[in-house]
């Protein structure tokens, strides 16, 4: 039913052990270009180390991710982030010592986004910053977007998470658990920022817990059990799936 | 009554980054007095010092000064430790003994020669451990030095263990003391304004969090090794320098104390702050010299010291100095 043709990015076949433990098991399954793709699944089912594989931060045994018909499989982070394919991280990773428009400085100074914009001189890239956290909900005019990383509120780490993968201009953001750690009205202030990047036409690959906000936002879902995909298709069919609600939605809807 | 004390930041008026609001001469003076003091006194005190013993302490503080600004750099801009300050070292110094004595070379070429080229080197023989991390880092660091140190006894290249005598000296005593110290004061300058452009902020940034440096389309392993080129061309000018002044290069070069003795500096003067560490050099390297008659004793002494220091300023000299200037603290009632 949802044999989706596509050379965007493919996730083929792959598999990953640690020690005894198969946190990938031949998981395959296309991206479609301007999707909202929800990965949800239990604790311990793969769902980083699926992250980490696309993104390049863990290399499979075996599979292989390819994105816009070239094998990506293996290469570097860097490399990977370069291609516009950006992600955030379970745990919040700022730059703690910096302010946080600072934070976004190092990715605007990639040379994927330097070379874009033609040079840029040291200081230009502050205002491009301060837009940026703007984009994602700081206020403008107040002091937090001045604070040091280090001082910020749980809620403005993860938006700072996504601004840093903005700031890439990437054609794929994968979130992993971004709503985690966040009050329903925090989650619910992020919607609309979701909802206009999947308007700005970027392909989003969001890892979630919470499922009630997830599921407004995606066309498709994929739920994972020991690495493997159990269940596929879009929030309607995920919630009526009887095996699905079973192994895992059972208390939760 | 319970008390506390509160600080407050000195009321300059910050307009942009780095221009302040001069209201009167005495704020201008007081903004600039932290550094042109320092600048004035260092470059005034070779004047001061007669003796050839105390030229000799001053420049081997400037010498330690070069190494621990180079071990505080990569710490900061690549968050490794680095126990290996004494390869840089001994790679300039020999080199420099090399281009003087096989290819005829005068001192001041050598120098800028084996501060380019033996960093080269030395950044080289680094790259494979950049990878690595923590302890690991810092013992293949460790080994460096006293492998280079250990291959020359054996295989009596480069003089063996009697080391190379007869190397050209600077062309005249001036020189010799002003040389190292513009060096220092130079480097430290340079590289602290290096690391406020954004050049040195994602350099500082993979320090604090390499992974998401590496998500964000950057190379870190690039940024490293500019680092280590850096780092490692002030050991070698360092290296160099020194070979010229005592026209003799010998395993000394690479030997610990080159490595250990930088750190001790960073540690007092203050981590991170690369003006820390070469105010350490000038308070640790003194003070060793003139405990040095105690014989083993001064050991003691230097290391009582250190925890001394480590315990009760944690934070390191540089940043309590920064922090007593900058703010005004009062007793409040709580
Ligand atoms: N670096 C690692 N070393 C060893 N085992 C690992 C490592 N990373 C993950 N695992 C194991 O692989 C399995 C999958 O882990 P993963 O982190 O991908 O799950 P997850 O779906 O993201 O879970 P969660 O919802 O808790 O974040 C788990 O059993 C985990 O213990
Ligand atoms: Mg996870």
């Amino acid at each position: 039913m949802f044999e989706v043709t596509t050379d965007f990015l493919v996730v083929d076949e792959l598999s990953k052990s640690f020690g005894g433990v198969k946190a990938l098991d031949r998981l395959g399954f296309p991206v479609v270009q301007g999707e909202v793709l929800g990965i949800i699944g239990l604790n311990g089912s793969g769902k980083t180390t699926l992250v980490n594989v696309i993104t390049g931060f863990i290399r499979p045994d075996s599979g292989h991710v390819r994105f816009r018909g070239k094998e990506i499989t293996g290469l570097p982070p860097e490399k990977i982030s370069g291609l516009g394919i950006a992600r955030t991280f379970q745990t919040v990773r700022p730059f703690h010592h910096l302010p946080a428009f600072k934070n976004l400085i190092v990715p605007l100074y990639s040379s994927r986004i330097r070379s874009a914009a033609g040079g840029g001189r040291w200081g230009d890239r502050d205002a491009v910053a301060l837009d940026l956290l703007e984009e994602v909900g700081f206020e403008r005019d107040s002091a937090v977007p001045y604070k040091p990383a280090a001082a910020l509120p749980h809620g403005y780490l993860r938006r700072l998470e996504l601004a840093r993968c903005l700031a890439l201009r990437p054609e794929v953001i994968i979130t992993d658990e971004l709503f985690s750690g966040l009050s329903s009205s925090e989650v619910g202030s992020l919607m609309p920022l979701m909802e206009r990047l999947r308007e700005r036409g970027i392909t989003l690959m969001m890892v979630e817990h919470r499922l009630r906000e997830l599921f407004q936002l995606a066309g498709r879902v994929i739920v994972m059990e020991q690495g493997r995909k159990i269940a596929e298709g879009p929030p309607q069919a995920i919630v009526a799936d009887k095996a699905v609600r079973e192994t895992y939605l059972g208390a939760e809807l | 009554m319970a008390k506390r004390r509160e600080r407050i930041d000195r009321p300059i008026k910050v307009l942009s980054e780095d221009i302040y609001a001069l209201e009167s001469v005495s704020r201008m003076i007081y903004v600039a007095a932290p550094s042109v003091f320092p600048i004035l006194f260092l470059l005034l005190l070779p004047l001061f010092t007669p003796s050839l013993y105390m030229q000799r302490v001053l420049i081997l503080t400037a010498v330690y000064a070069l190494l621990a600004l180079s071990w505080d750099f990569i710490a900061v801009a690549t968050g490794l430790v680095s126990l290996g300050q004494a390869l840089f070292f001994g790679v300039g110094a020999y080199s420099a003994a090399i281009l003087n004595l096989h290819f005829g070379l005068p001192p001041m070429v050598t120098l800028v020669v084996s501060t380019l080229g033996g960093a080269a080197i030395a950044t080289a023989l680094v790259a494979p451990c950049l990878p690595l991390r923590g302890i690991y880092f810092a013992m293949t660091t460790l080994v460096y030095p006293l492998l280079l140190a250990r291959a020359i006894e054996a295989t009596a290249v480069l003089g063996g263990t009697d080391g190379l005598v007869g190397i050209a000296s600077f062309p005249n005593v001036w020189v010799e003391r002003y040389l190292v110290l513009v060096f220092v004061l130079g480097a430290t300058f340079a590289l602290r304004r290096l690391l406020r452009t954004d050049f040195g902020l994602v350099m500082r940034s993979i320090s604090d969090n390499d992974q998401a440096v590496r998500a964000s389309a950057i190379n870190i392993t690039v940024y490293k090794l500019i680092a280590v080129y850096l780092a490692s061309a002030l050991g070698c000018f360092a290296g160099a320098y020194f070979t010229h002044l005592y026209m003799f290069v010998g395993l000394s070069a690479f030997s610990l104390d080159l490595s250990i003795l930088p750190i001790a500096c960073a540690v007092i003067g203050g981590m991170g702050t690369l003006v820390g560490p070469v105010l350490g050099a000038f308070i640790l390297v003194p003070l060793a010299e003139m405990v040095r008659d105690l014989g083993t004793l001064r050991i003691v002494f230097y290391s009582l010291l250190l925890v001394a220091l480590v315990l009760f300023k944690p934070e390191g000299l540089m940043n309590f100095l920064h922090r007593k200037y900058q703010q005004i603290e009062r007793w409040v009632q709580v």
